[in-house]
């Protein structure tokens, strides 16, 4: 469907340009395709704003692994005749300037699902329109289109992980990885590459960007869709290998950087997420000779997609206030705790080796990032899951805003009807996991010296241990920042007020006196927290009423809450 | 005045009360007169609002803001003192909490306090507090959300501060001061004024209060139904005290047992039969205990029958001690465990189906199990399990069974859909 004016344009010439954001890749890029179909002249363009660069909170692995990124497309386009064109500057700013300087007649790009994302690209459609220019969206982040979901589960997105894979079980499977883009494809498209194109239009570089990168230790994780590819094929012998598609169990090498690993090639889409749901699904009927894998074979991808799905139609899903499904928990304000955790300071050898890899490298196994998130929210200091966030949103290399905000709610018992009783412990868990201690040896050097007895609670080791290790608890190391038995004590009962008087609140619109839960539970948030729209067999006839984080009343609170009515306050109002 | 205006604001300036009424001009009709409303018609829609458009509303004329002050709308009330620098949240204005210490402090039955982790709103509870003299305060509540920062206020001030409500009161029966430097002469205050009324006394992490302390309280408050204290408040004398005939049927005693480092904290043992006389005396006693402890200190624990109903890990407890908890605790209704290892305790969970025949509820977090140990536990306690939470990773897939199965198996004994509880993979 053209726009208006598109007529005047040459109809001989047709010129596009595809808007690579996300999706970072040659292959399954459905959008690029149409931008070459037909066309005369493609150009394939991304903007970085030089200003941002230096003020946003992206750590210096992002950008090297985004500029990697667009050094691979670039290369992979030189190889098709054409080039990458990074733009300097804002889209809304310059597109209008390049439709008409290239005489652009048709725009593609690959579909954003943030609310960001969405507005920016309003915005930019009714620029096109208003230039003539055509505008082509293809959905190829995700594997769904996730308004379809929202749409099969009554207008909202679902808010637990069972009820998201039953609605996914009722779509049709995701929809085929096209081929990749090649000279064939290309047909009699062109890109007019200038002289200077390096000069105007090349890709930065780090120290360009304003990094000093004297010392950077070398990418643990280069980015690049051909990186990608390499990895998928690897990940996939593997499985092949193991013959088994079970849960891995967890062990003291899983914590370390895998050259198998995916996830920040799926969040820059330098890999295609329907590409490795099918190769997966292939090698799965190829291994078990069965016809139907199970949902938890794509674990990886669903989560990442129930996120997408969660956060696409709330602008605030990133905040605690004005958030509709965010519970108002009172966090503590204490910027300098804070600090200690981002970095690496916390004095919890299990906490500070995580959040060093996570700074050095950009990546941490997801049971790490449950550890260092129950300890910053729920667990031990307390603090608000936004500041978390936004310490993942600088170092982590996977985070993008939908899953990295849902993950951080969701780990800090902030939403989706999580219980709240499990507290990782910031000794026990990484024991648990590496008896050893390798882990923490790798990355704080100074502990080294330590005896896996007292690696993990070096401030427990006598005098003569810490002496011999070089290293004194309080000079070479911190002291630990809290007494975990204690904040983990005191926590747990903030969040059980906080989810008791949730499910009060649901109770006083039906009987408000006869507030007596029937289930005389310690510990367990009322199981009447569930999903309005969720299958009523599932639940008990209790009359179910949505709750809202503004709708809770400011001021419930009850003296016993699991006990008789008389010792509650009543109304008498 | 023109015709036709209706602004109620106009209105009730010109017109604030029901005795001028003779000088209203014929054209204006009840039905617009708002600060007309009955009395009791206004304080049905005030209770529908909150506090803050409430005291909008009260702005809006003299009958409303009567209305507003009526005494009960003021029964109940929760002050919250954050500071900005420490909170997310807002306080509750100065102004307000001025004009309820002048206007309402007679009517004010059920308090509490909020506070963030700053000393200053600690400090600024306990002014409060001193200036509820003319009060029948019955339920009190001194809540940290935060840090306890009701720890770091003068143990002077606070006590000074407390004993106020509670020589004034003298009908207190709800009183929750967790985590506060109440000590023991101000236990006898509250004893002394309050004793008949006393129900209800939380008071768990209160460094400042002995044994002999809290003895006090259960000698002499005989309708204390709820007590929450530390492990090193329990004694066998407090046990007694809560047995004896004058006193009226204990229905939850909750026990915090916390630990400073490990192996430093020695816990006292609790004779057997100081349990079997408090559930002599009341049987139907729910006894919660949150366990905050080393591995290797839980020794003196469940080493004899404990009529334990509720038990909470926070931390790893050994696959022992969960065997002992199963040969021991034959009331136990609700089980949590946070974490334990990587050794599967199917045997314990099946002794503990076997002999805890009231469980109802269980959740694990950090253990392991195999799937086929997991049915056998499930199938034993059949419907009675209104709780199964599991985290995903707790469950080994075996022979019988794998992880995909495992649902339904379980959910066919349990007669409900049953997932286990999950976390983000990503």
């Amino acid at each position: 469907m053209s726009p208006p004016g598109s007529q005047h344009k040459n109809k001989m010439a047709l010129n596009s340009i595809h808007w690579f954001r996300k999706g970072l890749r040659l292959h399954d890029n459905p959008a690029l395709r149409e931008a070459v179909q037909g066309a005369s002249t493609v150009r394939c363009v991304y903007f970085l704003d030089p200003w941002f660069a230096g003020s946003s909170n992206v750590g210096v692995n992002r950008w090297r692994f985004l500029l990697q990124c667009l050094e691979d497309l670039d290369a992979s386009l030189r190889k098709l005749n054409s080039r990458l064109f990074v733009i300097r500057g804002q889209p809304a700013n310059v597109f209008p300037r390049l439709f008409k300087e290239w005489k652009i007649s048709r725009l593609t790009f690959e579909y954003d699902s943030e609310p960001f994302g969405k507005e920016r690209d309003a915005a930019i459609k009714k620029l096109a329109m208003e230039a003539g220019v055509e505008v082509i969206v293809k959905i190829s982040h995700t594997l769904y289109d996730l308004d379809k979901i929202i749409e099969l589960n009554g207008g909202q997105p679902p808010l637990t992980y069972k009820r998201f894979q039953t609605l996914i079980s009722r779509l049709d499977p995701p929809e085929m990885p096209v081929e990749m883009l090649t000279d064939t494809l290309m047909g009699h498209c062109v890109t007019p590459v200038l002289e200077d194109h390096g000069d105007k239009y090349g890709v930065p570089s780090l120290e360009e960007l304003g990094f000093d990168t004297e010392g950077l230790p070398s990418a643990v994780w280069p980015g690049g869709e051909t990186e990608a590819l390499t990895r998928i094929e690897r990940h996939l012998e593997r499985k092949a290998w193991v013959a088994n598609f079970e849960r891995p169990r967890m062990n003291a090498n899983s914590l370390l950087a895998s050259p198998t690993g995916l996830s920040p090639y799926l969040r820059f889409g330098c890999l295609s997420c329907r590409l490795f749901y099918f190769k997966l699904t292939d090698l799965y009927r190829k291994v078990k000779k069965n016809s139907s894998p199970p949902l938890s074979l794509y674990g990886q991808l669903l989560w990442r997609e129930f996120f997408y799905t969660a956060a696409t139609n709330n602008p605030r899903f990133d905040k605690m206030e004005g958030n509709p499904i965010c519970v108002r928990i009172p966090w503590d304000k204490n910027p300098e705790a804070l600090a200690k955790w981002a970095e690496a300071k916390t004095g919890f050898p299990w906490i500070d080796a995580i959040m060093t890899q996570l700074r050095q490298e950009g990546w941490i196994h997801h049971l790490a990032r449950h550890a260092v998130a129950c300890f910053l929210t729920r667990g031990d200091l307390w603090i608000s899951w936004e500041e978390g966030m936004k310490v993942f949103e600088e170092l982590l290399l996977d985070a993008d805003w939908s899953v990295n905000a849902g993950s951080w709610m969701w780990l800090s018992c902030s939403s989706f009807f999580q219980q709240f009783f499990h507290c990782y412990c910031p000794v026990g868990f990484g024991r648990r996991t590496d008896p050893n201690g390798d882990f923490i040896r790798r990355y704080l050097p100074v502990l080294r010296g330590f005896p896996a007895k007292f690696i993990y609670d070096p401030w427990n080791a006598p005098e003569s241990v810490q002496a011999a290790a070089k290293c004194i608890i309080g000079v070479h190391y911190p002291k630990p920042m809290v007494h975990h038995a204690e904040a983990s004590r005191l926590n747990i009962e903030r969040m059980k007020q906080i989810y008791q008087q949730l499910s009060r609140y649901r109770g006083l619109g039906t009987r408000s006196e006869n507030m007596k839960l029937t289930s005389s539970s310690v510990v367990f948030s009322a199981r009447s927290v569930g999903e309005p729209r969720s299958n009523r067999k599932w639940q008990t006839d209790r009359p179910q009423r949505r709750w809202t984080a503004a709708s809770a009343p400011a001021a419930a609170w009850y003296m016993t809450p699991q006990l008789p009515v008389w010792t509650e306050v009543r109304f008498t109002v | 005045m023109k015709r036709g205006r209706t602004g109620l604001k106009s209105q009730c300036q010109i017109f604030p009360s029901l005795g001028e009424r003779a000088k209203r001009p014929k054209w204006m009709t009840p039905a617009q007169d708002w600060g007309n409303l009955p009395h009791h018609v206004v304080l049905q829609i005030f209770q529908h609002l909150s506090l803050v458009d409430r005291a909008r509303a009260s702005s809006v004329c003299r009958c409303w803001n009567d209305v507003f002050h009526t005494p009960d709308l003021w029964r109940k009330f929760e002050f919250e003192l954050n500071q900005p620098a420490t909170s997310y949240l807002r306080s509750t204005h100065p102004d307000l909490i001025q004009q309820i210490i002048k206007k309402h402090a007679q009517h004010l039955q059920y308090v509490s306090f909020k506070v963030d982790s700053c000393t200053e709103s600690a400090e600024a509870a306990c002014d409060i507090l001193s200036q509820l003299v003319n009060c029948t305060i019955k339920t009190l509540g001194l809540i940290s959300t935060a840090r306890p920062s009701f720890m770091d206020v003068s143990q002077a001030h606070f006590v000074s501060a407390l004993t106020v409500v509670f020589v004034n009161s003298k009908s207190l029966s709800s009183i929750r001061i967790d985590d506060t430097p109440v000590d023991d002469p101000s236990l006898k205050v509250l004893v002394a004024n309050n004793s008949d009324t006393l129900k209800l006394l939380k008071m768990s992490s209160c460094p400042h209060v002995s044994p002999a302390g809290i003895l006090c309280v259960a000698d002499q408050c005989h309708g204390l139904r709820e007590l929450a204290l530390n492990y090193h408040l329990l004694s066998d004398e407090l046990l007694l005290a809560l047995s004896s005939e004058k006193h009226v049927h204990l229905e939850h005693l909750r026990i915090d047992v916390v630990s400073e480092n490990p192996g430093q904290t020695h816990f006292h043992t609790i004779k057997r039969s100081s349990w079997e006389a408090l559930i002599r005396h009341s049987p139907k006693v729910n006894i919660v205990m949150y366990f905050y402890l080393y591995e290797e200190e839980f020794e003196p624990f469940f080493c004899e029958e404990t009529p334990v109903t509720h038990l909470y890990f926070g931390r790893a407890v050994s696959k022992m001690m969960l065997g002992r908890i199963g040969l021991n605790c034959p009331r136990l209704v609700e089980l949590v465990v946070c974490a334990n290892g990587i050794e599967p305790l199917d045997e314990e969970l099946i002794r503990i189906a076997e002999r805890c025949k009231s469980l109802t509820a269980i959740g694990l977090g950090e253990c392991e199990v195999t799937c086929s140990g997991f049915v056998e536990f499930v199938k034993m306690c059949g419907g009675r399990l209104t709780q199964l939470s599991i985290m995903e990773e707790v469950l080994i897939p075996d022979s019988s069974y794998n992880i995909e199965q495992i649902h339904s198996e379980v959910s066919k004994h349990l007669g409900r859909m049953w997932f286990p509880d999950m976390m983000p993979t990503w």
